[in-house]
């Protein structure tokens, strides 16, 4: 496939202005499914999380669940929405094996949330207002898996096979109204609003987040206008693509990029924008098509007449707004200033998905750039290595444990990192872990000098050279002594012992 | 719910067609034999003619009543129960694999 | 023929708690019954003998341990297919789910068992409820036991006909339409719809969500009200169920069988449920009916609900809109049918051709109909103004009960009909629904009980009594009085004088 034709970004800019609304799926981490009282857990076998509800058997019904409506609702308030006084849920009805019932519980004209407002911060410091029409509650499909075929996606396939463990998950839609004056910013500021609504979940506790185990997607809608209308609002809007299942902030932003330029040569060319779904590629970093928008998106929305409407007291809405946690982008600021990170190293802290963690560090004593140091250091590294998330290996009360000994000179740097590996593999505590491996630094003076005296001896012409002022020859006699202490020396302090003998001799 | 738009295949005056019947029947994933359509289209035209009557009386301040017994905020707590068994989630299944339903490949896309 | 099937409910429960009869014995009689009958009148679609005597063993020992049963533990009940069991399957009439087996049992079934009713066997009815005759069914008709050449009603023939021919004393229907009551009526037995959300519908497979109920059937006042006693309360799995303290139905049937409990009552009639079509025989058995109820001190007050002529109208939006979505989950997919085109086909193709094949004529008419009146376009005009009028004859029944206690109306406007002989127009069958229809619209109770035969045919008319939202007492206490009154009037309760073969050995009420 010859790769797509692409206007250079800076001059899509000129002669388009981009819009772009967003849609976010947020997977609540309840206990159970929205409409099921089956365990919401992921990785469980194929099909062992359901209840007849899941699986749409004859004669299952739907209940509401509490908790899901609570979450969703503090994720409005969160939002700077307004929480519907009344609010009930719609089928939507379109048929796909997926879909249990073939039609969704969703809602439709009286979402539990709506006109809300969201502050997110660029790289730059360029604060922007993004707007949120709705948030609404509906439940996941199941997930099919495309058998035989070359690639493992649909086209192709011989067969599907499907699991519904994940029919009925609870899910929040976040809908965004259109963004204007994005400009170029734009594909930042996509990026930048799915990571404060990660954030936002997160320190809610409604949602594990984790992108690419799908907790939390974004589809985008990009269209361009062109220039001259920047004041028009909604009067003047280009045809728009909506660009599905983008699975990581980075894809968020380059697929945001790419339609700019896809859409902007286009038009430039005298084409038409087909308003159509469009498969963001990984791999390729393009998007394509897919489905075009046709009278098969007839939904017949009606009003779920196994249901009962919602009616959430204002006593409620009070409860849950006073119990919610800080606007992520004031608590950014906040730490920001606090830690005094550079904008570079507190952007890199974020983009891990860290802050938390290391908020949680300093809490337990550790300085914020040690904290950093360890945690965007070994931690990130041996997390990579392992494709676990680094929340998930060590915590940080046991990174504070770690840093406390070498604070009180048992540990040095290498010394630690070994120990904090230790750690992760489940051996024990720092502490267990230091006794058992013998791994404390030896502070026991004799023995340092003795270690010194005998590397002297073994190199003669390294003494003599130390005698005759040049001091970096030490290095030779440290690394000896280092590597016949096994590390377990303070290099400082046996660099001070190497120079004494050395004069002393 | 939905604004008013016109639908495809179906003239103003919401007459039914043989074509309004095949589209329909694609939304409703029924295979139609002709004979059907056909006898279907009449049946339907004929029913429509009487039940339309119902927008004579429907005036817009008229609240819609989409619940018999009114009730509100039912929920349920957030606990697991009633959780099937694999077998008795696949007992029923026509075609089943790996413990997963089969179905043939899928000519269309997710929603 | 046994004896024991001849016996009411209530007749059999106090036989089995005394220990004069055990349910094993109860079971083999109207299974033998069954064995007998059936095969004229094709009210079953599924039994399992062993299955039912084992049930009934569990009874017996239960009672023999010294274990307190509810009172209408050992009597036999016939299960309409639209409910799911775990111990048969549920077809729901058609071809679509034949052999389907839940893993669960619906809540009235469940509640049923646990008063320690046992399941005799599933009964037939019109495909996904829907018709008003049977004939609908995917496996053949069941005949009225009354006149085998004709309709047992529908969309509940078989549970009908059930209680009818004495194969069963008890039976649980499902009513969307009428179609507890107009077979009640048809067969000349009773049935009863509850307000709605009285009975849960979890294991009701659905048909029209906002309209569904499961009701008690039987053959007489007395025994409808002990089965909805049995079957009625609040079940968490159904969030439309009412969690409400019934009063006793039993209690108030007992208490109207005295017939000078009318006096006072005043009973509505609605001009626009005397329909035009009404049969001659029919109005006059009804008219009868009304003029008895007078002579104990009953007030008769004509109301006029303006609004009930679009009821049928509304009806026939509201239920293809909901049926069609909720006909959905039967797609080959998970359960029931699948047919696959010769080369495998697309999981589309086969969805497509299963329906095709799963569903019966009438079916694919309401889902086409239903899927249309939904579409984009058209929701305002049809869908949104059936929810409107439907708003609007709620009016009109909160203001006729202003005036009156319960209303009263034949239940259908003809009596049974010859089976295959409704072939033409479905808007014809349809309007017969039209006295029936307005309490599921409303949401209110409704009781059909036989008040006599007509004289141009000799076949049941049944009366329909309705009440307020949560009044069901009502209904089962004035058509305890009715019914006490007809049995005085013939000399004998109406179930006895069904013209069955064995005539000779039904058991003479009274002695």
């Amino acid at each position: 496939m010859a790769r797509t034709k692409l206007m250079d970004f800076d001059r899509a800019l000129e002669l388009f202005e981009p819009v772009i609304g967003l849609e976010v799926h947020v997977e609540l981490n309840t206990e159970t499914k929205m409409f099921s009282s089956a365990p919401n857990t992921f990785g469980a076998e194929p099909n062992t999380n359901l209840t007849p509800v899941c699986l749409g058997l004859p004669g299952a019904l739907p209940v509401i669940n509490e908790q899901a409506v609570r979450y969703s609702m503090s994720l409005g308030l969160a939002l700077g929405c307004e929480i519907a006084e009344l609010s009930g849920f719609a089928r939507k009805n379109y048929f796909y094996p997926d879909m249990a019932k073939n039609y969704q519980i969703s809602q439709y004209d009286d979402p539990i949330a709506f006109d809300g407002s969201v502050e997110i911060e660029l790289a730059s410091g360029r604060v922007l207002h993004v707007p949120i029409e709705r948030a609404h509650m509906e439940e996941d499909a199941g997930k099919l898996n495309h058998v035989g075929g070359s690639t493992g996606r649909i086209q192709g396939a011989e067969y599907s096979l499907v699991d519904y463990n994940r029919a009925g998950v609870p899910l929040v839609e976040i809908v965004t109204r259109p963004i204007f004056g994005g400009e170029a910013d734009t594909p930042e500021i996509a990026a930048a609003y799915v990571a404060t609504i990660r954030e936002m979940v997160i320190a809610l506790g409604i949602s594990d987040a984790r992108m690419e185990r799908g907790n939390l997607r974004c589809d985008a809608n990009v269209s361009l206008r062109p220039r001259g209308h920047e004041d028009a609002g909604m009067s003047v809007l280009g045809t728009r693509t909506e660009t599905k299942n983008v699975n990581s902030l980075r894809s968020i932003e380059r697929a945001v990029r790419f339609e700019i330029q896809r859409q902007a040569q286009i038009l430039a060319d005298g084409g038409t924008i087909t308003q159509e779904t469009r498969h963001w590629h990984e791999d390729t970093g393009e998007t394509s098509p897919g489905r075009p928008k046709s009278d098969a998106d007839d939904y017949r929305y009606f009003p779920e007449p196994d249901l009962a409407p919602l009616t959430p007291s204002r006593e409620l809405v009070v409860e849950l707004r006073a119990a919610l946690p800080e606007h992520p982008t004031l608590r950014r600021r906040r730490l920001k200033a606090e830690w005094q990170f550079s904008a570079l190293e507190f952007q890199d802290v974020v983009n891990a998905g860290l802050t938390a963690t290391i908020e949680a560090t300093v809490a337990a004593g550790v300085p914020p750039q040690t904290a950093r140091k360890w945690w965007m250091g070994e931690v990130a590294r041996i997390s990579n290595e392992r494709g676990v998330p680094a929340s998930e290996l060590i915590t940080p009360e046991q990174i504070a444990s770690v840093v406390e000994l070498v604070d009180a000179g048992t540990l040095n740097d290498k010394l630690a990192r070994q120990v904090i590996a230790g750690i992760i593999d489940g051996e024990g505590t720092a502490a267990e872990i230091v006794e058992a491996r013998g791994l404390a630094i030896v502070s026991d003076e004799g023995a340092l000098v003795e270690a010194v005296d005998a590397a002297l001896a073994e190199q003669p012409d390294v003494l003599a050279k130390i005698r005759d002022g040049k001091v970096q020859a030490a290095g030779a006699i440290i690394g000896a002594v280092m590597k016949a202490m096994r590390g377990q020396a303070d290099a400082g302090r046996v660099r001070e012992i190497v120079l004494e003998r050395a004069e002393s001799q | 719910m939905p604004e008013t738009t016109a639908a495809a295949g179906a003239p103003a005056n919401g007459e039914i067609t043989a074509e309004t019947v095949q589209h329909l029947a694609g939304l409703a994933r029924i295979a139609l034999t002709d004979a059907e359509v056909e006898s279907l289209t009449s049946e339907l035209g004929s029913i429509l003619t009487s039940i339309a009557k119902v927008g004579e009386v429907a005036t817009p301040e008229i609240p819609a009543t989409s619940h018999p017994i009114p009730l509100s905020n039912v929920t349920r707590e957030d606990v697991i129960a009633d959780v099937l068994t694999l077998d008795e989630a696949l007992t029923n299944a026509p075609d089943a694999a790996d413990g997963m339903f089969r179905v043939s490949s899928i000519l269309g896309e997710e929603q | 023929m046994n004896e024991l099937i001849t016996l009411t409910a209530a007749e059999l429960a106090a036989k089995l708690a005394a220990g004069e009869v055990s349910a094993v014995e109860a079971t083999r009689a109207h299974l033998d019954r069954i064995t007998e009958v059936d095969g004229q009148y094709g009210a079953f679609l599924a039994t399992d003998p062993a299955a039912s005597i084992a049930a009934a063993e569990r009874i017996d020992s239960r009672r023999a341990a010294g274990e307190s049963l509810g009172e209408l533990a050992g009597v036999p009940l016939a299960i309409k297919d639209v409910l799911v069991t775990t111990d048969m399957p549920a077809t729901s009439g058609s071809r679509m789910l034949e052999g389907y087996r839940s893993p669960f049992d619906a809540t009235a079934v469940a509640k049923a068992r646990a008063a320690g009713l046992v399941n005799i066997g599933k009964t037939n009815m019109d495909e996904f409820a829907m018709g008003s005759s049977t004939e609908n069914s995917a496996f053949g008709p069941t005949r009225n036991q009354w006149d085998p050449s004709r309709v047992p009603g529908g969309s509940g023939g078989g549970s009908a006909v059930a209680v009818g021919a004495f194969e069963a004393p008890l039976a649980l229907g499902s009513d969307t339409g009428g179609s507890i009551r107009q077979p009640a009526a048809l067969t000349g037995t009773v049935g009863a719809k509850p307000t709605y959300g009285g009975v849960s519908r979890y294991g009701a497979i659905a048909l029209a969500s906002s309209l569904d109920q499961i009701g008690p059937c039987a053959r007489t006042v007395l025994d409808t009200a002990l089965l909805h006693d049995v079957i009625a309360g609040h079940d968490h799995h159904d969030s439309t169920s009412l969690d409400f303290a019934w009063p006793s139905m039993a209690a108030a049937a007992r208490s109207g069988a005295d017939p000078s409990s009318l006096a006072g009552m005043r009973i509505g009639v609605v001009k626009e449920l005397m329909l035009d079509g009404l049969q001659a025989g029919v109005n006059e058995r009804f008219q009868e009916a009304l003029a008895l109820a007078e002579a104990q001190g009953a007030e008769i007050v004509e109301v006029d609900a303006p609004h009930f002529e679009y009821a049928v109208a509304a009806y026939y939006l509201i239920l293809p809109a909901e049926a069609s979505s909720n006909l959905a989950k039967y797609d080959s997919v998970r359960f029931g049918l699948r047919v696959a085109p010769a080369d495998g086909g697309t999981v589309e193709s086969v969805m497509s051709e299963t329906r095709a094949v799963g569903f019966g004529a009438e079916v694919k008419r309401r889902i086409i109909l239903g899927t249309y009146a939904l579409s984009a376009g058209y929701y305002d005009a049809y869908y949104g103004s059936a929810q409107k009028v439907r708003t609007l004859i709620q009016r009109d029944f909160a203001a006729a009960f202003d005036r009156v206690d319960v209303i009263a109306s034949p239940t259908a406007p003809t009596t049974a009909w010859h089976l295959g002989s409704h072939r033409g127009d479905p808007m014809q069958d349809y309007l017969n629904d039209a006295t029936t229809i307005p309490a599921n619209l409303a949401g209110i109770p409704g009781l059909s009980l036989p008040i006599g035969l007509a004289a141009e045919d000799g076949l049941p008319v049944g009366l329909q009594l309705m009440a307020p939202a949560f009044e069901d007492a009502r209904v089962y206490r004035a058509g305890a009085a009715l019914e006490a009154l007809i049995s005085d009037r013939d000399g004998g309760p109406f179930w006895a004088r069904v013209p069955s073969a064995d005539r000779t050995t039904i058991r003479e009420a009274g002695n």
